[in-house]
This record gives structure tokens, C-alpha cells and sequence, in this order.
């Protein structure tokens, strides 16, 4: 038996297992652990039960901005706080904290009457995932150019690691986050004209020092996902094509690449 | 390297244009490693950028040392990523745990003292400092509970965790201040008696009174100006030990950069002044 086996089942460890489950615990319970009820008496104890919840709340809120304006600031902590009890999280950089509060959306009763509210919390996850993604150049439309014909068919074009796209079939989702996701003073809301209830896709990439973001067409969405998925340009025109048939590919092509959309080029086969 | 009379200030984003600009007169900065642990993108541009002109100091507050549980291995290895990628002149760590089981509380957690406690934090500490390759300072966290399991000080803690692991330490004037007032003892005797041999850093902030209990509990909220009364023990401490880097953290309630540095300036006075003494 190591030292540190010998550790884990001592007095350390069942205060650690006690002051956990306490700070978590609603504030009238009392824990089993007389030594940690004797902890959870006084009134510094609701310090750090305190500042775990509220450093966790930041954090979500900080990462979730679309949809802490959409529901407003007492609605999002409400909800933030059911999310973290269930949700703790598994690492200390809290930069990323949260991939989940979008599928907690989902099932979270009292957004049911916001049945975008999910959605928008998706593309929000987006721009965190982007913001954080490795760094890597962009391939640019020169570079594409200086293919032939023959050469650009069997050419593959990997997404950017910050690259993240989605199509939304039934909600202007892009519509909606983008409005809520400009900052505070922008006045963009008030100015905005209605939102057209349609399908939407949209385009976030990080190619350089700003996640940017732009919509983008069913069959853009499609296109992309056939290049992550390893597929040739042709591949990936043919899917496009097959989600809509009048595409105009040449401008979807020019879209992507000015994003910054793609950050390998490899000739097929790789 | 940071000269010991030299004050810094905790970095932060809103700040970071003001930071590079600059003069680099000693100025350095220190920020939490959690927040640069990120695979890419404008936090770690930014940090580069500053890095280039002025020395770094890399303040962990995740790595739950006092945990019953070796330090988490992915952590430990962001933080020797960012230790190599930046190397920072100094690495610091709390006495203190966060994570367990798996699931991280993000606040610096108290624990009671005693020879389990000791052997397993110092074979923490034994832990980052070979996976870093260097030594790392540990900081005295402020208090809120009075634990009656504690066997011995705080103070002989510390300095044995010193003398076991060779780590350095970092002396939180600002926690000794509200820990004092918070569980009732002298301050003055505190500072008095902290190993000045062993410390590496100070640290300054603001505390604030809690909003329901007022001044009995004071929470080391790093959201106000440095307090006078710990800007007097500070002067006590670097009077008896000599001058040290010492850091202004602000984390909450963030005002201009020109008013950190005002409170970076006061620290400096203080330092350069004792250095004088010192040399004459």
C-alpha cells in the first residue's frame, strides 16, 4: 500500500467529502460530520458557500451574454445556479465552463416558452469554443486560385479549429443571437427592424485576434460539413448541391474563404 | 527576474492595451494561469505581447494543494505549458483546497492543520514543484471559520512546509488583516512573526465589510483600495524583513489602470525607502 492510499481514507479526506457536500447543501441542513456542522454553524461558512456559487454564476453568465440579455440578469442567475448544483465544474480555468447549459435549456422547464432560448445558447457556446479554439492560419482565395480546375475537384479543405456552423430549420436563431450578442450600447435592438421568422444558418470563426460571424445558406452548412468530414471539394459541392440545387457555389466558395473558414489544403487523397 | 523593490499590478483584460504601453520601470504584472489555459486565441496574444516588455508572475489558484488527492494531471500540465511558453519569474500557489472528486469549487478552501494535512500538501507541493522544475511560493489564504481541529499555527505550518519542500512563500498582508480581524488575534504579531527568509512576494488588496454582519466579518473581496491599516502593516513587515516584490491585486470593481499604479507607486516608496535605510 503507497503513502498516499494510506492518505486518502484519512481525516482529510472525509472533511473534504463533509465541506463539499455542505457547500452545496441547503443552507438549514446539517451535515452528518459534527466537525463539519460545526463549520457550517458559524456565519463565515456561507462565504464560501457564497463564492463557489457565484464565482460558478459568473463565469456561466460571462459565457452565455446572448442569452443572459434575452432573459435578463435575475432570470439567468436563477436558472445559472440550478445549472452549476448539477453541473459543478470538472476543471479549474472556468474559460470554457458550461459546454452543457445548452441541452440543461432543453429540458428546463421554465424556458419553455422560450423555445429558442436552447438554440441561442448553442451559438453562444459557438463564439466560447471559437474564442478559445488553437491558433492556426487561414487558407486563403489565392491560394485556391493558383489550383487548376482539375486540381481544385480532388482538393480537401479542412475547417478552421475555431470554425463552428449550424443550420437552424424552423427559427432565425443567427437573427436573434446576433442582435442580443452586440454589446449593451450598440443600439442595435431598438433600431433593428422586425425578425423575419425564417430558417437560418450561420458561420463563427476565429482566424485572427476576433471571433467574427456571418450567416450562412443550408447548403453552405452542408458544404462544410462534408469538408470536416474529410471530403473533396467535389464531395462537398455535391452535397451542397443536393440541399439546394441552385447554390451558386462559386460565391459560397468566395464566402467561406474570406471568413477564414479553412485552415489546411491537401490535394486528395490526404 | 523582478528586483525586490519593485511593485506590480494584477493584470486584467480591460487593461491590457494601457499594460503594454507602459514604461517598463520595474513595472511587472501577475495574472491567474486558469484564465490563460486556453489551446489559443487574443487572451495568450495579449499575454505574449505584454510578456515581451515586462516580467510576469503566474498566480495559480486552482492547483487545490490541500486537497486529500494528488494535484489534477491535465491541470498540472497546463501549468507547465504556460510556465515554459511564458517563463515567469515567479509561480505562487494557495494554501488551500478547490477541487475534489473531480469537481471544482472555485473559492480557496480551508482545511484543519495537522501532520496528515502537512505530509499531504507537502507532497503536493513536491509534486508541481518537480513537474515545473522550479520553486513555487505559497500563499496564506485569508479565514472565516474558527476550525478547533487545527493542531498548531498557520505560521509553523507554512515554514515547515518550507523547510520540507523548499517552496517559497507569499505573505497576503491584506489576508493576515481580515483573518486577524475575522477570527480575533493581533495582526501586528502575525506579520511579526512570518519567516521573512522564506518570502518571495507580498501581496496588497481591499477588503470590504460583509453586507449583513458588517465589520465582524470582513471578506477579502479584492474590489477596493488598499486599506490604511494594511498599508501599515505592510510598512511594519518591510521594515523588520527588507523590500520584496510586492503585487496590488484587483480583481472586482476594476478602476483606471493610472489608479493601480497610483497604489503600485505607494508600494514602491514604501520598498525603496527601506532599501535606502538598508544601504546606509
Amino acid at each position: 500500500m503507497n503513502t498516499s492510499g494510506q492518505m486518502e481514507r484519512g481525516a482529510l479526506h472525509a472533511f473534504q467529502d463533509g465541506f463539499a457536500a455542505a457547500l452545496l447543501a441547503p443552507p438549514d441542513a446539517l451535515p452528518a460530520s459534527p466537525q463539519v456542522a460545526e463549520l457550517v454553524r458559524q456565519p463565515g461558512f456561507a462565504v464560501y458557500r457564497n463564492t463557489v456559487m457565484r464565482g460558478c454564476i459568473d463565469a456561466l453568465q460571462a459565457n452565455y451574454p446572448a442569452v443572459s440579455r434575452l432573459v435578463g440578469e435575475e432570470w439567468f442567475r436563477a436558472a445559472a445556479a440550478i445549472y452549476v448544483r448539477g453541473h459543478l465544474p470538472i476543471q479549474p480555468s472556468l474559460l470554457a465552463y458550461g459546454d452543457r447549459f445548452a441541452e440543461f435549456l432543453v429540458g428546463f422547464e421554465p424556458a419553455q416558452e422560450l423555445p429558442y432560448l436552447a438554440s441561442v445558447a448553442s451559438l453562444d457556446r459557438f463564439w466560447t469554443e471559437a474564442h478559445v479554439a488553437r491558433d492556426e492560419t487561414a487558407v486563403t482565395a489565392a491560394a485556391i486560385a493558383r489550383l487548376s480546375e482539375s486540381q481544385l475537384a480532388g482538393t480537401v479543405l479542412l475547417p478552421h479549429a475555431s470554425s463552428r456552423w449550424a443550420w437552424f430549420d424552423e427559427q432565425p436563431i443567427y437573427t436573434i443571437w446576433s442582435r442580443n450578442r452586440e454589446p449593451a450600447d450598440s443600439g442595435q435592438v431598438s433600431a433593428a427592424p422586425e425578425i423575419d421568422w425564417q430558417a437560418e444558418g450561420v458561420l463563427l470563426v476565429r482566424p485572427a485576434g476576433r471571433v467574427t460571424w456571418a450567416p450562412l445558406s443550408c447548403s453552405g452548412c452542408a458544404f462544410m460539413d462534408r469538408c470536416a468530414a474529410g471530403g473533396t471539394l467535389a464531395d462537398a459541392a455535391d452535397a451542397a448541391l443536393r440541399v439546394d440545387p441552385k447554390a451558386d457555389l462559386s460565391r459560397l466558395m468566395a464566402q467561406l474563404l474570406n471568413a477564414g473558414a479553412f485552415s489546411r489544403l491537401a490535394l486528395h487523397p490526404l | 527576474m523582478i528586483d525586490d523593490r519593485s511593485a506590480g499590478v494584477g493584470l486584467k483584460p480591460a487593461h491590457y492595451e494601457e499594460a503594454h504601453a507602459a514604461p517598463a520601470d520595474g513595472l511587472w504584472f501577475e495574472v491567474h494561469p486558469e484564465n490563460y489555459m486556453a489551446a489559443g486565441g487574443p487572451r495568450i496574444a495579449w499575454l505574449e505581447t505584454i510578456r515581451a516588455r515586462h516580467a510576469l508572475s503566474l498566480h495559480g489558484v486552482g492547483m487545490s494543494l490541500a486537497a486529500a488527492a494528488d494535484p489534477d494531471a491535465d491541470h498540472l500540465r497546463s501549468l507547465a505549458d504556460l510556465v515554459d511558453r511564458f517563463e515567469p519569474a515567479l509561480v505562487s500557489e494557495h494554501l488551500a483546497w478547490s477541487t475534489w472528486r473531480g469537481a471544482y469549487h472555485p473559492d480557496l478552501l480551508p482545511f484543519p492543520r495537522s501532520a496528515e494535512s502537512l505530509a499531504r500538501i507537502g507532497a503536493n507541493i513536491d509534486r508541481v514543484q518537480t513537474a515545473l522544475g522550479r520553486r513555487i511560493a505559497i500563499e496564506n489564504p485569508s479565514h472565516y471559520l474558527r476550525i478547533s481541529a487545527h493542531e498548531g499555527e498557520e505560521i509553523a505550518f507554512l515554514a515547515e512546509l518550507a523547510r520540507r519542500t523548499g517552496c517559497g512563500l507569499l505573505l497576503d498582508v491584506n489576508n493576515v488583516f481580515v483573518s486577524a480581524n475575522n477570527l480575533g488575534f493581533a495582526p501586528e504579531s502575525y506579520i511579526d512573526a512570518f519567516p521573512g527568509e522564506s518570502v518571495l512576494e507580498i501581496h496588497l488588496a481591499g477588503h470590504t465589510p460583509d453586507p449583513n454582519l458588517g465589520q465582524a466579518l470582513l471578506i477579502d473581496s479584492h474590489d477596493a483600495p488598499v486599506d490604511a491599516a494594511v498599508w501599515r502593516l505592510y510598512e511594519r513587515l518591510i521594515a523588520r524583513i527588507g523590500p520584496r516584490p510586492t503585487l496590488i491585486e484587483r480583481d472586482d470593481n476594476i478602476p483606471d489602470f493610472a489608479e493601480l499604479n497610483a497604489e503600485r507607486r505607494q508600494a514602491e516608496a514604501v520598498l525603496r525607502a527601506t532599501a535606502c535605510r538598508v544601504a546606509a
